[in-house]
């Protein structure tokens, strides 16, 4: 729960008043091109980086002052693994337990439930250096869960894992969602986050552009369905005639309807089209329109 | 920050022991090799010091030349111990292994995080100054009678010099700087705190100047009168200075710290 939460680097403003409220139990997910804000509005909620306006509640107890007791109720995935190299991987959950005062035979217990739910055992007694970039994520997952949290923080907890893993770790988080947990995250796979989550907020430039369930922001901005084809100047003609909504990528145009056949017969009879493709209308759709085309530096 | 929130007392919990208790499984690891600097360090440096060169250097205040370093020996070790361990190694932890992110996600702040890691620094000087008595004594170098009391000594001196090497890893814009303190400080301290010769072999500016300055100075005096089997009373101003400084270092080093790492 926040209330026009800001967050600034000396003068650079990196979350400018952003407002949300995530329910107990969803899963909620923040969306954004790369520098949008979203791992500085993560750290905010995971109480290690200070806010420098507005109000953030986690579990309504304040960051600023109820750190301990939020952060040991909290399970957290960060966006660059964190993994103690000193260790392998069955200490670096049990060390990390200590730091949750969890005791050692119900640690031992945890850990053993835990590498089995992340398919970890084989590796128990490998340094972390020598796991893969998978097997690694799915470590930080695990020991993110050793505390049993209510609350579980995921910076794009999918980054760099092959369709495999990346399912694995969808799958895991679905069954937590039954269990009652509250999963925030953050992703770039937007499939995946339609999928996935409850609701989600698109942000830009510190600031969230639109809020709601992945099925509702595509109806608002886009309709139910996409039609292709390919540009020329006639299409283009035809279109700013019926007034409809698209829009020009290249070569090719989008047009924007909720009843793609429809439509379809319109445009293939009136306006002289040659290749056409209708299909459903995705969450990368709007992302796309929302956050523009052009690369972030 | 104000200059005088710098000297504001942290709050540090007793969850810091954690971060104490993982640098110490880390170090248990490879317990043998992290055991055999103190062990064989005093024997070369007797060998080559006290027994050889000490052929050619008369006694100093009465004192064999053997018996007027071991102690110093000691004392050097405890500054290198928790020195480098709060310098290179918690830089190294803080910067490369992001131990200390992990860490701060959990219960523990970033105040515990750095108080553990003092702790272990000074541990470490405990440690090596057990390990290197023994040793001194099967030499027959110091007196048996108060040497104990140069272990818990041995803590408090290492906690000074791990909050000065944690100073530096705050302020330390990349680990190749912390080359600068090791020269400029830390090297001229192993030779001019009344390590090797007395004190009173320098000019009396430069003897005043290291009475206040030089940390290493007091841990000398301390160690080298409690390994000659005499308490006196100038003790009690040597481990005034120890404490009073140190106090105000690791409130400093943890407050840099703060600064450095809470963004
Ligand atoms: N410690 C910092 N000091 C200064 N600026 C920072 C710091 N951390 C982040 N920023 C800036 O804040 C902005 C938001 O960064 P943030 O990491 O929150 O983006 P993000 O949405 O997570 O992006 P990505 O998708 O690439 O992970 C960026 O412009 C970044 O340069
Ligand atoms: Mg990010």
């Amino acid at each position: 729960m926040a209330t026009d939460l800001k967050k600034s680097y000396k003068d650079f403003v990196a979350v400018d008043g952003i407002s949300f409220s995530i329910e107990e139990g969803e899963m909620f997910g923040f969306l954004g091109p790369n520098g949008a804000g979203k791992t500085t509005t993560m750290r905010m909620i995971q109480c290690v980086s200070p806010v420098t306006g507005g109000s953030l509640e986690v579990l309504d107890m304040d960051v600023s002052r109820q750190q301990r007791e939020i952060k040991s109720l909290m399970g957290v995935v960060p966006q660059e693994n964190n993994l103690d190299g000193d260790f392998t991987v069955y200490e670096n959950l049990l060390v990390y337990s200590r730091y949750f005062d969890i005791p050692k035979d119900e640690a031992e217990k945890r850990i053993e439930e835990l590498l089995d739910f992340v398919h970890l055992q084989e590796k128990r007694d490998v340094m972390t250096e020598s796991l893969s970039g998978g097997m690694k994520r799915r470590l930080v997952l695990a020991r993110a869960l050793i505390n049993r949290p209510d609350v579980l923080i995921l910076d794009e907890p999918t980054v760099g894992l092959d369709p495999q893993a990346r399912h694995l770790i969808w799958e895991k988080l679905r069954n937590l969602k039954k269990q009652g947990v509250t999963i925030v995250l953050t992703s770039h796979y937007l499939d995946e986050v339609e999928k996935l989550c409850d609701r989600l907020v698109v942000m830009d430039n510190g600031k969230i552009l639109v809020e709601g369930s992945p099925m509702g922001v595509i109806e608002e901005f886009i309709g139910s369905d996409i039609i292709e084809a390919e540009n020329n100047p006639e299409l283009l003609e035809c279109l700013r005639q019926k007034e409809a909504k698209y829009e020009v990528i290249g070569d090719i145009v989008h047009i924007y309807t909720d009843n793609a056949r429809e439509i379809s017969e319109i445009l293939l009879m009136e306006c002289s089209l040659s290749k056409i493709s209708a299909r459903p209308a995705t969450l990368e759709d709007v992302f796309l329109k929302l956050t523009g085309r052009s690369l972030r530096e | 920050m104000n200059p005088v929130d710098y000297f504001r007392i942290p709050s540090v919990s007793s969850r810091s022991f954690k971060v104490w208790q993982r640098n110490k499984d880390v170090f248990m690891k490879d317990i043998k090799l992290n055991f055999l600097p103190p062990f064989l360090e005093p024997i070369l440096y007797l060998l080559a010091l006290g027994f050889g060169l000490g052929k050619f250097v008369e006694s100093i205040d009465g004192v064999p030349y053997a018996r007027f370093i071991a102690p110093a020996l000691i004392a050097v070790s405890v500054m290198y111990a928790s020195f480098f361990e709060c310098s290179y190694s918690s830089y190294v932890r803080m910067y490369y292994q992001k131990t200390f992110d992990a860490i701060i996600a959990t219960p523990l702040t970033i105040e515990d995080v750095i108080a553990g890691e003092l702790l272990w620094g000074a541990t470490r000087s405990m440690i090596n100054a057990t390990v290197m008595i023994p040793v001194i004594a099967l030499f027959g170098l110091i007196d048996l009678k108060y040497s104990l009391l140069i272990i818990p000594f041995a803590f408090f001196g290492g906690l000074l010099f791990a909050a000065i090497g944690m100073c530096f890893t705050a302020i330390t814009p990349n680990i190749m700087s912390i080359n600068y303190p090791v020269l400029l400080f830390i090297t001229p301290m192993f030779l001019f705190s009344g390590t090797f010769f007395p004190l009173s072999a320098l000019p009396v500016p430069l003897q005043y100047f290291a009475t206040a300055f030089l940390p290493l100075t007091h841990i000398v005096n301390v160690i080298r009168t409690l390994s000659f089997g005499v308490l006196s009373s100038s003790l009690i101003f040597d481990v005034a200075w120890v404490l009073f400084v140190g106090v105000a270092l690791l409130v400093l080093s943890i407050n840099l710290m703060k600064r450095r790492l809470i963004v």
